[in-house]
């Protein structure tokens, strides 16, 4: 009876957003009386900063300060047309959106500016810290707030931008069987190191190394604020939840937190992570997102880590320790896979 | 029928009206309306309705309210002081140690009760600590270094 270590790796080609009959977000964005803008979204955010990195979004491309964006997903009745905050599509698609709806307030933005300047559109560029300038002529420049509200009050001009950004549908080809569910993809790699006990069949993840290829990180932050947590609910998937351990029999599953089993504080890995940013090319900023990517890998690196530790090949989830004991008196006991002097 | 429960809360007095048997979590959310304290599981599962009773940690959602006439009831809403944030709090924003928010305010008031009776924790003591507490989102570990932190600037607060 004793514990064995054993390492797995698991690499994934992640298609960022679907393609269930087209995949659209749309975004409305304009100027407040203050002179400050709102962004009009139905993409909720559930923690994943879907709100910060729209607000980012727009700040950018409009030339103003993060502070003086709001973004509001208060309600999908009123709101512009969104698909959802799922398939990892939010940065992507409804950060393209923003990005659209942007591009067109700042057009209007411009002329409102330049119609006070009196200079040509054209000729006009932003601080990023809300003021207008006439490219080359230093002196001669107007604050976001006075253009919004010449706009509002003198010109009779609505300061707003609307965008969508769809992913049309993509028919599956009936000869070939072919399509293109996404337009770009991210990338991860990951290593788990596990230690199964082949007395009580517990698993345990040791430690955990990925490296992520998201697109350009628009908040690197909150990048691994996702990467963190999501790596613990793989771990999770992987080991310890469902809420029908006897599948397809439901009667024996847990119904409430008391008996559906996640890990812990203490139950948590080491976890080092390298991000890799090769920016898309029609991501908004370059950006793809994490979204479930985080947890998906951690799945099959903890299965292999196991096959590498005592040679039992797990292929239903979670890898409970019952199943482990059942696999492992089917094989008569553990069989590490790894040479050994590793 | 109704009976009255008096307490202070976060160092001011209330009271509420609570039937018999009504726990403190909705006395404090739906009697006095301070809804930091969270309903997650209602059960003592998931420690998202933490506060501290008398120096203690307490699930608000199986503590009797009537049991806590005349006690002392801490809860997140009385953290800050006017504009400065307590130690715990600009911690958990500086290491992003919340994403949907849920769980905060009960890791923060668990936490809360640690430092008040150990200023200096152990990555141990810390993890026991908020052993009783569910997150889904952040993987615990920010949650961990944040009230670390916490720990090492509090003296300042
Ligand atoms: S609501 Fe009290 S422990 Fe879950
Ligand atoms: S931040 Fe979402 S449950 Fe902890």
């Amino acid at each position: 009876m004793s514990r064995h270590r054993g390492r797995g790796m698991a690499s994934i080609n992640y298609p960022i957003g679907m393609n269930l009959g087209g995949d659209p977000s749309q975004a409305l964005v304009h100027s407040n009386p203050s002179g400050k803008f709102t962004v009009a979204l139905s993409s909720i955010d559930l923690g994943q900063g879907m709100k910060q990195v729209t607000r980012q979004i727009c700040a950018e491309t409009l030339g103003i300060p993060i502070e003086d964006v709001f973004v509001d997903t208060a309600d999908s009745d009123t709101g512009p047309h969104c698909m959802g905050s799922f398939a990892s599509r939010g940065t992507h698609r409804a950060g393209n959106a923003v990005l659209a709806a942007a591009r067109e307030a700042r057009g209007v933005l411009l002329e409102a500016a330049a119609e006070e300047l009196e200079v040509d559109p054209g000729d006009l560029e932003t601080d990023g810290r809300g003021t207008i300038r006439v490219r080359g002529a230093p002196g001669k420049s107007i604050t976001v707030k006075e253009a919004a509200q010449a706009g509002q009050f003198k010109q009779g001009r609505t300061i707003a931008g609307r965008g969508i950004f769809l992913v049309p549908l993509s028919p599956v080809d009936p000869e070939t069987g072919e399509m293109s569910p996404a337009t770009c993809y991210a990338h991860a790699a990951m290593v788990a190191e596990v230690e199964v006990d082949d007395e009580t069949g517990v698993v345990t993840v040791v430690r955990l190394d990925s490296a992520y290829e998201l697109g350009r990180a628009l908040n690197p932050r909150m990048v691994e604020q996702q990467l963190v947590g999501g790596a613990w609910m793989g771990v999770s998937h992987a080991l310890y939840e469902t809420p029908e351990p006897y599948y397809p029999d439901p009667k024996a599953g847990g119904r409430d937190f008391v008996e559906y089993l996640m890990p812990g504080p203490g139950d948590i890995a080491p976890h080092d992570i390298a991000v890799l940013e090769r920016p898309a090319p029609d991501g908004p900023y370059g950006g793809k997102g994490p979204g479930e990517m985080c947890a998906n890998p951690v799945i099959p690196a903890v299965a292999n880590a196991i096959f590498d530790a005592v040679g039992v090949r797990m292929d239903t989830l979670p890898i409970t320790p019952e199943k482990v004991l059942r696999a492992l008196k089917a094989q008569g006991g553990a069989r590490p896979q790894h040479r050994a002097g590793r | 029928m109704k009976t009255p429960v008096q307490f202070r809360l976060n160092d001011q007095p209330v009271a509420v009206f609570v039937d018999g048997g009504d726990n403190l979590l909705t006395a404090l959310r739906d009697g006095v309306g301070d809804v930091t304290p969270k309903f997650g599981c209602g059960q003592g599962a998931c420690g998202a309705c933490t506060v501290i009773v008398e120096g203690e940690p307490r699930l608000a959602c199986i503590t009797l309210a009537e049991a806590c006439e005349g006690a002392r009831v801490e809860t997140l809403a009385g953290l800050r002081r006017g504009p400065d944030l307590h130690p715990l709090q600009s911690a958990f924003m500086e290491h992003f140690a919340a994403q949907c928010g849920f769980c905060t305010p009960g890791m923060i008031m668990a936490a809360k009760a640690l430092l008040d009776r150990n200023p200096r924790p152990s990555r141990e003591e810390v993890v026991e600590a908020i052993a009783g507490n569910i997150c889904r989102c952040t993987g615990y570990e920010p949650i961990i270094e944040a009230i670390l932190a916490a720990a090492a600037s509090a003296r300042r607060y």
